[in-house]
């Protein structure tokens, strides 16, 4: 397990001197919005996948655990209650920073999700490095992939969850929708969640948590919180920016409480493991 | 079960002797019942072989031939004493009608004597109405499991046991538990001398013959039925269609409101509308049912009913369009004409049935590959990239960790 050793080995770094500084990334809101995400978002994975592959060896015995198909259900809706009331939050959020608040950098810039110029070169010269034929691009406040994953997600709530509505509330949306509009609602809902159930428990817990410069588990979602080193490491042009600007002692953030870190990384590895579980759960009935 | 049942056989079989065996000592002509019972009253009396031939006076007097005399039956026997070896009873010589029904009936070839293997004891034979008669209908299903049950003869000799299944079922259960005279026992759908095979088409148990013998207590049932298109298919001799017990089974009939007829019940209409199931599976009506714990779920006939099934494209049929929105509306409060428009049988891989979902379905399948594809290729790369370059990072280090 040499992996484990790597990762463990920069954390004794920065726990020894006490130097280290550590900068904030994300407020204390947006940690809160990615716990209620994962939460729900295991959530309608663990009881939409068993009506997904209902005919398989796993999906019955599942149903059963929690109390069948009723419990499923009602688990199933509290959770996308629940994400959409989060995901409101964060409409409003925006609309609040952009537009009220009027905050430069949330819809174009350097600091913006939006994807920009830079992102699609970063993206080649990304790909080109890892094939040993550039230098590593310099990555800014949110890479290319971080904001594919944002809008993923952000996508995908609106397709799942409007997809779901219609089904929930049949009746009604049938009154301005056509018939057919549900059957394409049960194939666009159970895809798209299923895209999003293979892209997050492989593609994302790798690119954010598993990979060697992350692993085992990136924390500073949790804690909100990175060392200068790690900062500098991974989004060069943002701290270069930071010390140009002379923001960058503005970001200046406490070290998380040992107990803190701790506690997040079992939440963190208990939310891996149900999610590996799931994805092979999920690939064993897709090619069953 | 069944070892108690084959000792029963041989105490008969004995009985059968004893009585033979009985005449044969009696002092007169007339042979009255207390003259042969001053011998055959002893109940240790045995036949050569060892087989008891005693009689209980009271219990053969109680019988419904209490009246007779023992010559009526044994009739080779005029005097005492009477000869060691006698005839077999024949009950035909009174029972013609049911002896000849009998003889034509699957149980013809029975190499012990038909009558008393049904109806117990020969000096012990009650009318069937009688608690005590082996025929009492609470008693036929235990009579005829003696041979038609697991390990049993019949089952020795290929036949399915079926004992098990009938009382497990509804109609088991009726008369078992609830001792409900009416309810259907082995007789009332096989009939009982003149049982023939179900391929017979003279039997009861003849397909064509099945809607009618249920029907005989389930008759506004096969009215429907044989209104809609099985019966119809069924009546012009088209045998693909199904009966009664094609959907219900013959002897494990369960109450198909209750949750495990539900579960099982919409691969039995699949067995036959193979491309309706498969449809079927693709909706999130059937995901709900294979989960259980939900049963209400639509299952076939609770939008095609299930006796009387009518194409949709007949008025009387609740799938015709006009009745759409009352069958939905049965369990989609609300439901409109719009709503009605869904289809629960849709085929996504069906490009000219359904192009709209067809291509719906093309689209999030090409958006999931193209994604995975990039992202994998993405993912594998990198990882191995950086890898090689935290590898040569640590190696500057001295090599700690690499």
């Amino acid at each position: 397990m040499p992996e484990v050793m790597q990762a463990l080995a920069p954390e004794a770094e920065t726990q020894t001197p006490k130097s280290e500084r550590f900068f904030v990334r994300f407020t204390r809101q947006q940690r809160y919005m990615h716990a209620v995400l994962f939460t729900t978002f295991l959530g309608l994975a663990g009881t939409g996948l068993p009506l997904r592959f209902s005919d398989s060896i796993w999906a019955r015995g599942m149903a059963g655990a929690v109390g069948g198909f009723g419990a499923i259900l009602f688990f199933h809706k509290f959770c996308a209650l629940a994400l959409t009331v989060a995901f409101l939050i964060h409409l409003k959020e925006i609309a609040t920073r952009g537009i009220y608040q009027r905050e430069k950098g949330i819809f174009w810039g350097a600091t913006s999700m939006v994807a920009n110029w830079k992102d699609a070169k970063d993206l080649f010269a990304h790909m080109r490095w890892f094939l040993g034929l550039g230098p590593k691009p310099q990555f800014e406040r949110y890479a290319y992939w971080e904001k594919f994953d944002y809008w993923a997600v952000f996508w995908g709530m609106i397709v799942i969850g409007f997809s779901g509505y219609a089904m929930w509330f049949a009746p009604f949306f049938a009154r301005f929708l056509p018939g057919w509009a549900l059957n394409a609602a049960l194939v666009i809902h159970s895809e798209e969640g299923l895209l999003a159930i293979l892209f997050i428990f492989s593609i994302h817990f790798v690119n954010t948590h598993l990979r060697p410069d992350s692993f085992p588990m990136d924390m500073v979602i949790f804690t909100g919180v990175e060392s200068e080193k790690e900062f500098e490491h991974k989004r060069p042009q943002e701290y270069a920016r930071m010390v140009r600007e002379g923001k960058l002692e503005g970001r200046l953030g406490e070290a998380p409480a040992t107990w803190f870190v701790r506690f997040a990384r079992v939440v963190g590895f208990t939310a891996i493991f149900i999610g590996v579980t799931l994805l092979i759960l999920t690939l064993t009935a897709y090619f069953d | 079960m069944s070892d108690l049942f084959r000792s029963n056989r041989h105490q008969r079989i004995a009985a059968i002797t004893l009585a033979s065996f009985a005449l044969c000592l009696s002092p007169h002509r007339t042979l009255a019942q207390s003259e042969c019972l001053a011998c055959h009253a002893d109940k240790t009396m045995q036949d050569s072989a060892g087989h008891s031939i005693s009689v209980d006076g009271d219990k053969f007097s109680a019988s419904i031939h209490g009246s007779l005399q023992c010559n009526n039956c044994h009739a080779d026997i005029k005097e005492y004493p009477h000869p060691d070896h006698i005839a077999k009873v024949d009950c035909k010589t009174c029972h013609a009608d049911e002896g000849s029904k009998l003889a034509a009936s699957v149980h013809s070839s029975s190499k012990e004597h038909p009558c008393t293997s049904c109806h117990g004891n020969a000096h012990e034979i009650f009318p069937k109405t009688d608690a005590r008669s082996a025929v009492y209908p609470l008693n036929v299903p235990k009579t005829c499991g003696q041979c038609h049950s697991d390990g049993a003869m019949a089952t020795k000799k290929g036949l399915p046991s079926v004992y098990p299944h009938y009382m497990d079922s509804i109609h088991g259960n009726a008369l078992s538990k609830e001792g409900l005279l009416v309810a259907a026992n082995c007789q009332s759908c096989h009939g009982s001398h003149g049982i023939l095979s179900h391929k017979d088409p003279k039997s009861l148990t003849f397909k064509a013959n099945i809607p009618s013998t249920c029907g005989t207590c389930h008759a506004k049932i096969n009215d429907d039925f044989q209104a809609g298109s099985h019966g119809h298919g069924v009546a012009k001799g088209d045998f693909q269609a199904p009966v009664c017990s094609d959907c219900h089974t013959a002897h494990a009939i369960l109450q198909p409101t209750e949750s495990a007829f539900r579960m099982q019940s919409t691969p039995i209409c699949g067995s036959c509308h193979k491309d309706k199931l498969s449809t079927y599976h693709d909706t999130f009506h059937s995901q709900l049912g294979l989960l259980g714990g939900y049963v209400e779920t639509a299952r076939c006939w609770d939008c095609h009913d299930a006796h009387e099934i009518h194409p949709s494209s007949d008025p009387r049929s609740p799938v015709h369009p006009a009745n759409l929105v009352v069958t939905c509306g049965k369990c989609h409060k609300g439901a409109n004409k719009s709503f009605v428009q869904y289809q629960p049988h849709a085929n996504a891989h069906d490009r000219k049935l359904n192009p709209a979902l067809y291509f719906i379905r093309l689209f999030m399948n090409l958006l999931l590959i193209s994604v995975l594809t990039f992202f994998v290729v993405h993912t594998v790369l990198w990882l191995i990239r950086s890898r090689f370059d935290q590898v040569k990072r640590n190696s500057g280090n001295g090599g700690r960790h690499a």
